[in-house]
């Protein structure tokens, strides 16, 4: 019973590692530009097809037509090659295996200037305007980029494997000291949750130790003051609303392997993670971690069948229902700052 | 002239009545005067115009309505299955039905505002949508919908002998038969379905009107603009925004009933986040906080989703075929993305540029030109700026 | 007893004492101003009247009924209305709708379900808040929206929706702040005029000290959270503990 609680846990922690990530980069945006993002999902979903695009540069095939060989049907048999295993040999090879380390460093400049022209092209025109109006245009703007990808990509999910060598289990049951096999894990799953503690480490440590990152959190607390120094907040701002495109778009790219990235993602995981966001309290960074996890792990033990033959259906719900229990007994959330997003 | 008649109650119900009931005229010749299509019309119109009374009034945006529409569409399949075909029994239960679960939703996503009250709702409906789906099979039948069946009971009803399932009615009129008609060297099709829905969607309107023009609307709008100061004028703000929420759940309830008087199948589809959404586009986009602007916003989407979807890239050869080809590929090029398959593209960008540069939808817009023109022709009068609040008037 | 009876109120935020064993009694009929520096505590007072507010120990009685853990809506109903210090109005709804509002509330009471009324009929409603705002100097272009108005007019509309409901007491939050002398004496010389023709009970906030001595028959001087004296204008002036409470500040007046 014990290893099968602990599955749970661990189980729970790919899926709150993407909703904590998510959670992050949407309370950067909304904590700096006070603007409400119903486009981050499509943000997610962009990243997810970085890795997508990655791997089809990577994989682009020069055709040959055989001099020798023929199909059944007598015609020259065409042979494809990947140009850069022509160009690198095995070293190519490898390449397309591990092609989602590419898609990383594809995906932040990408990212970046999609945050960026994202904000400058259009969310600046909307700090003036009610949050309605906010949520109302990123609305907009998520069908958009969604029907673009659609239109690109098509409507199937498009399967990215991960590397051979990172695809399979491993029998973490044998390290806390159980007998074989009662505890085997996904690794994958293990390397998404240790990449996204590294991100949020990174973003918090870049938040509270480097003076860009101090400047930012005092712009966030008092914009005001802060543009009266003579610092250009507003140039910060933007910055960050780049990094949180990236911060999502990361989050994206990993979860590729886990679920084949499909143009409604963005849109799925959108409902989930501003739950999530107002569970952890608007604005706080901490509550948006400490919910995606949380939230994350009670889905996953929510779907143990133990608990579903007490309460049926609750692995279906269970999100919702944490989201309408905090917020009708802790208004602003888990660690929400008072007077945040009430008018 | 164009202001009068917008203050004129009776002139704006005459002029609504007659567009409405001359519809399937007016809109053959756009290609939308079938039958299906001009019930989707008044049923979504129905829709939006409660939605207004929430959100346009109150400026509460819920992001849950679809719970509503599917809550009604579920109950008015029951009363078919259990009791009659005959809609009045369905329309009535579902109204009641979406009524006590918007009281019991409304109650509780009403202690909060702004968007902690958007997300709450958005989780009600979530939650309603996937037990829909899982556990709650058994009324709902899950993914593949709630149908009729042969062997329902209806209690009410004379055995059914003759083996095909029944269809809707009113009291003995089948709502799905259709008259055709050769007028204006046009095929023009009078559906009783439609004519039904008409007559309800007029109701619809004019409690909406009415709503609009009442000390309890005006509340709503004090409300919209400032609840802080309602609330050291000694009025009591959750009684009235309760009272919007749950009216505008009963007239989702109602155009889901209808949805099954039309067409008898709901699934859960109906209820997912997105239709929450699609209503609260045709608000915005026709005119939030104003009378008619829910019912065009309605109209526009559904006759973009049926035409412009219909619309692939053989169609679109044939529009641009007497030019010469290379400029008619690049043309079909350029526009394929935004039709067929891609029309909600087009419905995104619609939408972006709408909340952008025309918040108060395309009545403001109206509005505006018709001040422009108003402007032009007495150049003694000042133009007014046109805006949600005239409108609301 | 008076109108307004404050008895021992005290409220702490975190590690500021904001009101401590506050005691003050409006008598009925007068026009009592509360002064004080900066951050004596006023607006907390007054917010503790209003329900905003709820104090940790002491009472507040409005004739003789407590007005501790009412909600704002119902403080309002039993005859107490506010003037905020920004003026609180309906921007986008016309002038004469701001002031028809509180007139409802007054008739109908919190709450009335009336969605088939017509407010174009409700003929005395409106003859009624039209009155009020020709009394605070208010008669022209009365279906525009209150958005489009000055600031000063918008502090009238305010006055006029709070008179409208015949409040038996009606507090001011800095009713002169940030005004022009000129403006001032206008708005001196209509509070007066209301305080006698309206039959209702004045409570003043108010850091002008000119506006105080002009207007208040009864002056009661805050500081540090605390009544420090509660006296008549003409005793307040020369009083050495008001001088030491504002450090020199009196020079204002």
């Amino acid at each position: 019973m014990m290893d099968a609680v602990f599955l749970q846990f661990l189980n729970g922690l790919d899926k709150g590692s993407a909703y904590a990530l998510i959670a992050l980069g949407l309370t950067l945006i909304f904590g700096t530009l006070g603007v409400v993002n119903f486009a981050h999902g499509a943000l997610f979903m962009i990243g997810a097809f970085c890795a997508v695009v990655t791997r089809k540069i990577l994989t682009l095939e020069s055709v040959v037509l055989s001099a020798t060989e023929k199909t059944p049907w007598g015609t020259p048999k065409e042979i494809k090659t990947a140009y850069v295993e022509a160009w690198f040999g095995d070293f190519g090879a490898t390449m397309i295996e591990y092609s989602i380390l590419f898609s990383i460093l594809f995906a932040i400049p990408v990212m970046m200037i999609i945050g960026i022209v994202m904000e400058r092209g259009l969310i600046k025109h909307f700090y003036k305007r009610p949050h309605a109006d906010q949520i109302l245009v990123t609305f907009g703007l998520a069908i958009v980029l969604q029907e673009i990808i659609k239109a690109w990509f098509g409507a199937n999910p498009i399967p990215q494997p991960a590397p051979a060598s990172l695809t399979g289990s491993i029998d973490i049951g044998i390290w806390l000291g159980m007998t074989a096999d009662a505890l085997v894990y996904p690794l994958w799953r293990l390397i998404y949750f240790v990449f996204s503690a590294v991100i949020i480490g990174a973003t918090f440590a870049f938040l509270q130790l480097t003076t860009y990152g101090m400047v930012v959190r005092a712009g966030m607390a008092d914009r005001e003051t802060v543009g009266l120094l003579g610092i250009n907040i507003d140039r910060r701002f933007t910055f960050m609303f780049g990094m949180a495109a990236v911060i999502t778009g990361l989050a994206g790219v990993m979860y590729t392997p886990i679920l084949s990235p499909n143009y409604t993602l963005g849109m799925d995981f959108l409902v989930l993670c501003f739950v999530v966001v107002v569970v952890g309290g608007m604005g706080s960074l901490p509550g948006a971690i400490v919910a995606g996890f949380m939230l994350g792990i009670l889905q996953s033990f929510a779907a143990m069948n133990e608990v579903k033959a007490i309460i049926p259906g609750i692995d279906q719900i269970i999100i919702y229902l944490v989201a309408v229990i905090v917020l009708m007994t802790r208004p602003r959330g888990l660690m929400g700052r008072k007077g945040v997003m009430e008018d | 002239m164009f202001e009068k008649l917008k203050n004129n109650d009776k002139l704006i119900m005459l002029g609504f009545t007659i567009m409405v009931f001359a519809g399937p005229i007016i809109l053959a010749p756009f290609g939308a005067g079938y039958p299906d299509l001009l019930q989707r019309f008044a049923i979504f119109g129905i829709f939006a115009i409660g939605f207004n009374i929430l959100f346009g009034l109150t400026g509460y945006l819920s992001f849950g309505h679809a719970a509503f529409l599917g809550i009604g569409s579920y109950s008015a399949m029951w009363m078919f299955k259990l009791l009659t075909m005959n809609v009045i029994p369905a329309l009535i239960l579902s109204v009641i039905v979406s009524g006590l679960f918007s009281v019991v939703i409304g109650y509780m996503s009403l202690r909060r505002s702004g968007i902690y009250f958007s997300i709450l709702t958005l989780a009600f409906a979530q939650m309603s949508y996937n037990l829909a789906y899982s556990v709650f099979t058994p009324i709902t039948n899950g993914e593949t919908g709630l149908q009729l069946r042969l062997q329902d009971a209806r209690i009410l009803d004379a055995v059914n002998t003759s083996g095909s399932l029944p269809s809707p009615m009113l009291f003995g009129l089948k709502l799905n038969a259709t008259n055709v008609v050769e007028m204006f060297g046009m095929k023009l099709q009078f559906n009783w379905g439609f004519y039904f829905c008409a007559i309800i969607l007029i109701a619809a309107f004019y409690v909406s009107l009415r709503i609009f023009r009442s000390p309890f609307g005006l509340m709503l709008r004090a409300v919209k603009t400032n609840q802080n100061r309602l609330n050291y004028t000694g009025i009591n703000t959750r009684p009235y925004t309760l009272g919007a929420f749950v009216i505008s759940g009963m007239y989702a309830g109602l155009a889901g009933a209808l949805l099954v008087c039309t067409d008898p199948l709901a699934g859960p589809e109906r209820m997912q986040w997105t239709a929450s959404g699609e209503v609260v586009l045709m608000t915005i986009l026709g005119g939030v906080g104003t009378l008619i602007g829910p019912v065009i916003g309605a109209g526009v989407i559904k006759y973009s989703e049926n035409i412009f979807s219909k619309i692939n890239d053989k169609v679109l050869e044939g529009y641009f075929a007497m030019m010469p080809e290379s400029i008619s590929d690049f043309l079909v090029f350029i526009v394929s993305p935004f039709v067929g398959s891609g029309w909600h593209l087009t419905l995104g960008l619609t939408f972006m540029l709408v909340v952008t540069f025309l918040p108060g939808g395309l009545v403001e817009g109206a509005t505006r030109i018709f001040d422009w023109l108003g402007s032009i022709g007495k150049k003694t009068k000042s133009a007014k700026p046109g805006g949600n609040t005239e409108a609301a008037e | 007893m008076g109108i307004l009876e404050v008895q021992n109120v005290s409220k702490r935020f975190g590690g500021l004492q904001a009101l401590d064993d506050v005691n003050l009694s409006v008598e009925e009929g007068t026009i009592h101003a509360i002064i004080g520096p900066n951050g004596a505590g006023k607006s907390t007072l007054l917010n503790c009247f209003v329900g905003r507010l709820l104090p940790d120990a002491g009472t507040v009685l409005f004739q003789g009924n407590s007005l501790l853990g009412k909600k704002p809506h119902e403080i309002n109903q039993m005859g107490v209305s506010r003037v905020f210090q920004t003026p609180e109005i309906f921007t986008d709804l016309t002038i004469l709708e701001n002031v028809m509002i509180p007139t409802f509330a007054k008739r109908d009471g919190a709450f009335k379900f009336n969605p088939f009324g017509r407010v174009l009929k409700e003929v005395e409603i409106k003859e009624h808040a039209e009155k009020l705002l020709h009394d605070v100097g208010l008669q022209d272009s009365l279906t525009e929206p209150a958005s489009a108005m000055s600031r000063g007019n918008k502090r009238r509309l305010e006055l006029a929706m709070c008179l409208s409901q015949e409040p038996k007491l009606l507090l001011l939050d800095e009713p002169t702040a940030g005004m022009a002398r000129a403006d001032t004496n206008a708005t001196i010389d209509l509070l007066k005029e209301i305080g006698k023709s309206h039959d209702v009970t004045l409570v003043i906030i108010e850091h002008d000290m000119h506006v105080v001595f002009s207007l208040a028959d009864k002056i009661s001087v805050l500081a540090q959270g605390t009544v420090i004296v509660e006296d008549l204008p003409e005793n307040i002036k020369g009083n050495p503990k008001v001088k030491e409470a504002y450090l020199g500040e009196t020079d204002d007046g």
